[in-house]
């Protein structure tokens, strides 16, 4: 065959590949949306689940996967910038941080499943905490982690050496030039990633499954003791996320909207993680303004 | 005069008492915050040193504390944990029904996500950035949950109309994880082709070679240990993935006889039946064995990565 026309029919293939894959996302969204948006109103959202009969909702899990997400950023957030400073800047070529490389790479490749079950052993049931929001939180981190390491250490090594190197000669600690100088630098690369990491985990379900349960007590909103079972904002109560509550329904469901729920769920769920990405866009757009037009 | 020049004495005194005061307050600062980040490190090094540890000790009791062979763990192809007088420990269909997943939706994504990175690295940078490179971190950010819903009403529906049997079959969950790997080989395959030093097209093109064969003799080759990483990244994300595939392939348990017949993988057993079980018995620890071969197999993909890292002359720069 002639080069030019293999050439051509080359080029053609990568443009049906290109718009092949475009549809298949534009179909899932649409498919989503379309089946999901007419079953959710404010009573869907509001409202707790029913067992046998239809018309329950799924408020609390709402609830749930926000606190739940904010006790795992409050965990993961300050560990894993301590560790991307860390492989950024303190690191040196030797065996040590060639080990917590490694670590880190074998971290971000857990299966989440496995993550889930090494949380059910030693957060449920070693520590005794029970399914609980904690625990969930916990194991989150450990899902987290890795990634939350790896944004940090990127945003800091973007910052202009220069930068740094001004600051060092003026005689300020290495420290002190990394928290005043390069971590405000890095910011918006940090707040982007975090938020696209706050996203993952808000979708997470198998890691959550064994540890923050399948099952939400029955919560009064009017109960703000975090002490007390049905408070929602007790740390140490069961607590099934959206995410958890929707591979629930479509597997176990016995109420006869079984299927309309999970889909008006998976329509929230999206548009939270379609949220969320929007946000670190955003955010990022911002800040970045704000940092260069000075 | 003589007053003054106390009063300056005072007032050097003073400061340099203040700047060694600030001085000794930084460096506690500076150290409290440098040993703050080592210990962050050793968290994260501690955490993997223990879940290796404990799922290893769980996963090998099955073996050393009640003597189910590791030959018929592997290859026994009969799972009756709770068989009165002689319970059987075979995972061989679940480890099969893991491996034959995995590697048929690498083998269909893997086409696809290198010809999306080739369209958004040589093709058409500009319509690849604007509308590509959207679609596919949105690809990335929508949840397994939601795959394994879309598959239950879409896909699952679809093999049962077109192929017969219920539609819960291998080929579903082959389906539903080409999808969802698809994101992690186009980025890592098109990180990797937009490093390529812009030479090379030059020389290539100089040379008077097509854009096709330049892409396929010069450029495929030249990014191939990267774009094989982004293939093994996909294969550990495929090998590892619960629910979505646990949703749609039927969960029956034993050996497929062609791609339209029910399976079972590592990850949906272990996502059925691990609350149904009590800590301490064999068959908890045959569930906790299957988590270790999980594990294990983790480990495998991050080896081979490492050993393609190697390989690579992009990494020589």
């Amino acid at each position: 065959m002639n080069v030019k026309v293999t050439d051509k029919i080359a080029t053609i293939i990568f443009y049906t590949i290109a718009i092949v894959i475009t549809l298949i996302l534009v179909g899932l969204l649409s498919f989503i949306l379309v089946k999901g948006l007419s079953g959710i109103s404010w009573g869907f959202l509001t409202k707790p689940p029913e067992n046998m009969k239809a018309g329950g909702g799924v408020g609390p899990q709402i609830f749930n996967s926000f606190f739940l997400l904010f006790l795992t950023m409050l965990f993961t957030v300050p560990v894993g910038i301590g560790g991307g400073i860390y492989m950024a800047e303190y690191s040196k070529p030797n065996i040590v941080t060639n080990i917590a490389r490694l670590v880190i790479e074998v971290l971000s490749s857990l299966p989440s499943i496995v993550v889930g079950l090494f949380g059910l052993l030693i957060f449920v049931q070693k520590m005794g905490m029970g399914f609980s929001l904690f625990s969930g939180a916990l194991a989150l981190m450990i899902f987290n982690l890795p990634l939350m390491v790896r944004i940090t250490e990127q945003s800091l090594r973007a910052v202009p050496v220069e930068q740094k190197e001004a600051s060092l000669a003026m005689g300020i600690s290495h420290w002190k030039t990394i928290v005043s100088i390069m971590l405000p630098i890095a910011l918006p690369g940090i707040i982007t990633g975090t938020i696209l990491t706050a996203g993952r985990a808000f979708g997470e379900a198998a890691a959550l499954m064994f540890t923050a349960g399948m099952s939400s007590p029955p919560l009064d909103f009017t109960n703000w003791n975090p002490l007390s079972a049905n408070s929602p904002i007790n740390p140490f109560r069961p607590a099934a996320t959206l995410a958890v509550h929707i591979w629930k329904v479509n597997s176990e469901g016995l109420t006869p909207d079984a299927k309309q729920i999970a889909a008006s769920a998976s329509a929230v769920l999206i548009t939270c993680v379609l949220f969320f990405n929007l946000l670190s866009r955003l955010v990022g757009k911002l800040i970045y303004k704000k940092f260069t037009a000075a | 005069m003589i007053r003054t020049t106390r009063e300056n004495d005072k007032v050097k005194d003073v400061s340099s008492l203040n700047a060694k005061y600030y001085d000794t307050k930084n460096k506690i600062v500076a150290s409290i915050g440098k040993y703050y980040t080592y210990s962050c490190i050793f968290f994260s090094i501690m955490i993997i040193t223990f879940l290796t540890y404990f799922i290893a000790s769980k996963g090998l009791s099955t073996f050393l504390k009640d003597g189910v062979s590791l030959f018929d763990f592997l290859l026994g192809t009969e799972w009756k944990p709770e068989h009165e007088n002689t319970p059987k420990f075979g995972a061989f269909a679940f480890i099969f029904g893991s491996f034959a997943v995995t590697l048929l939706s690498v083998s269909l994504s893997t086409p696809l996500s290198v010809g999306a990175a080739i369209f958004m690295a040589e093709i058409s940078p500009k319509s690849g950035s604007r509308f590509l490179q959207p679609v596919i971190e949105l690809l990335v950010g929508i949840p397994s949950v939601v795959y394994g819903f879309i598959g239950l009403s879409v896909i699952v529906p679809f093999m049962r109309n077109t192929f017969g049997g219920t539609g819960f079959c291998l080929a579903s969950g082959t389906l539903v994880l080409t999808i969802m790997i698809l994101p992690t080989i186009t980025s890592v395959s098109y990180d990797s082709l937009k490093a390529l030093p812009g030479g090379l097209k030059d020389a290539s093109y100089a040379l008077g070679a097509t854009r096709w064969q330049t892409i396929y003799r010069v450029l495929i080759p030249t990014a191939l240990p990267s774009i094989l990483t982004g293939v093994v990244l996909g294969m550990a994300r495929a090998f590892g993935e619960a629910l979505a595939v646990q949703m749609v392939i039927g969960n029956v348990q034993r050996l497929p006889n062609s791609i339209f017949d029910s399976i079972s993988t590592l990850t949906s057993i272990l996502t059925l039946e691990m609350s149904n079980t009590i800590a301490g018995t064999t068959y908890n620890n045959a569930l906790w064995s299957m988590a270790l071969i999980l594990l294990l197999m983790s480990f495998i993909f991050i080896f081979i990565i490492r050993i393609l890292g190697k390989g690579s002359k992009l990494n020589e720069r």
